[in-house]
């Protein structure tokens, strides 16, 4: 089975073709979306994001150059839209957020570590990190961006994204210490 | 100047995330494997990269898809666009991309046949009117068919993917079809019907007719 790849689908689009809008938009709005959630952390202005995200897909198609793939592409503006959606965010909001990162304490780490399988734990300390170390862990593990890509999605150096990337698993590894999982490392 | 052993060490172990989900050039995959095979620290290491890759798979799999309304709430938004002028604007690059993606690996091998096929049936129809041109002793009859590509009435045509070359000829020959164009973008070919125009009731005529065919994936009348 042959399949249409994606900057064939964007020249289409540039022509004004909507079928080809169709078919980029059912292979990518599922990932778009999980990545945009995960930094706005609410599943309402997530949806509403991914509208804007492939509109302007839409919109700038006839400009896409091919320099990256076409999914790190939508990545780079579904950031920006992430990130412009966090700051006209009203407080409120972000308070319910923050109240999301305050640790809960009610468990010591033992308790908490028999409620829990190891798996569980690592996944709730990925949770845990900050929105930049969950926007580079989530990159390279999820959506498979290389050093250059998470680089141009971020608009960081390369040598950057290989440090927050270490420093974000560092803090991984501390997160699980407090769970009482100690990874003998770092 | 040299990386000590620390530095080097941390080079390749602030790579095997990239390693770990496959993303890494060659040359840097091998640089891993290689520190991997002689390091058993940087193996475990490793093996905890390979953990936070395979929750961090399944944390980002747990957060659900958008509702079905998100490609609506696109589509009302793309309605209230202004009107996009045709892909005049595409690069030659993206075109040839275009035309090739445009065709199937089937549809390709007998796009070849096909185009062989119109210069055939060309030749021959070009043949035959020489001849009754000769055989006319000089003269030639007002009817006699155009060879002009420009002059008839003409389909547009994709053949059915499933349709063999054998076939598109013998569909060809039996309706008195030529090819006057193409492949186009599409796969779509100008087909020349009649060596005249035709009302405009004749032309949708044939093309239902042609359309019963099973060679005949698309058509449709084209000025």
């Amino acid at each position: 089975m042959q399949t249409t790849s994606d900057e064939v689908l964007i020249a289409r689009i540039a022509g004004g073709d909507r079928l080809a809008m169709q078919v980029l938009f059912a292979r990518h709005h599922v990932r778009v979306y999980r990545f945009v959630l995960r930094l706005v952390r609410n599943e309402a202005t997530a949806e509403d994001l991914i509208s804007d995200v492939f509109l302007d897909v839409w919109r700038q198609a006839g400009k896409f150059e091919g320099r990256s793939a076409v999914s790190t592409w939508m990545l780079s503006i579904a950031r920006f839209k992430a990130l412009s959606a966090l700051r006209r965010r009203p407080e409120q909001e972000l308070d319910d957020d923050t109240a999301e990162q305050i640790e809960d304490h009610a468990d010591n780490p033992e308790v908490a570590l028999a409620k829990k399988d190891k798996a569980a734990v690592l996944r709730q300390a990925l949770g845990k990190l900050s929105a930049e170390h969950r926007e580079v862990v989530d990159l390279v593990y999820y959506h498979e961006k290389s050093v250059e890509e998470v680089a141009g999605i971020v608009g960081i150096p390369e040598a950057t994204v290989k440090t927050r990337m270490f420093y974000a698993r560092k803090k991984l590894s501390e997160l699980l210490k407090e769970q009482g999982i100690d990874r003998g490392w770092p | 100047m040299t990386m000590t052993n620390k530095e080097a060490h941390s080079d390749i172990e602030e790579l095997l995330p990239w390693h770990a989900a496959g993303t890494l050039s060659r040359r840097d995959t091998q640089r891993v494997e290689e520190a991997l095979a002689r390091d058993p620290e940087l193996a475990r290491r490793y093996a905890m990269v390979r953990e936070e890759l395979g929750e961090t798979i399944l944390l980002n799999e747990t957060l659900g898809a958008p509702s079905a309304h998100a490609m609506e709430k696109l589509f009302v938004k793309i309605d209230a666009e202004p009107a996009r002028k045709p892909a005049a604007s595409l690069n030659l690059g993206a075109r040839i991309a275009e035309f090739f993606a445009s065709l199937t690996p089937r549809t390709l091998a007998w796009s070849a046949t096909a185009a062989a096929v119109a210069i055939l049936l060309q030749a021959g129809l070009i043949a035959s009117i020489v001849i009754r041109e000769k055989s006319a002793e000089g003269y030639e009859t007002a009817s006699a068919p155009s060879t002009n590509p420009g002059v008839g009435a003409f389909t547009i045509i994709r053949f059915a993917p499933q349709a063999s070359s054998d076939d598109i000829t013998k569909f060809l020959q039996a309706n008195k079809l030529q090819i006057a164009a193409g492949p186009m973008s599409g796969g779509l070919y100008r087909v020349r019907v009649a060596a005249t125009e035709l009302p405009k009731a004749e032309l949708a005529r044939i093309v239902k007719k042609l359309q019963e065919d099973k060679v005949v994936g698309f058509i449709a009348t084209t000025e």
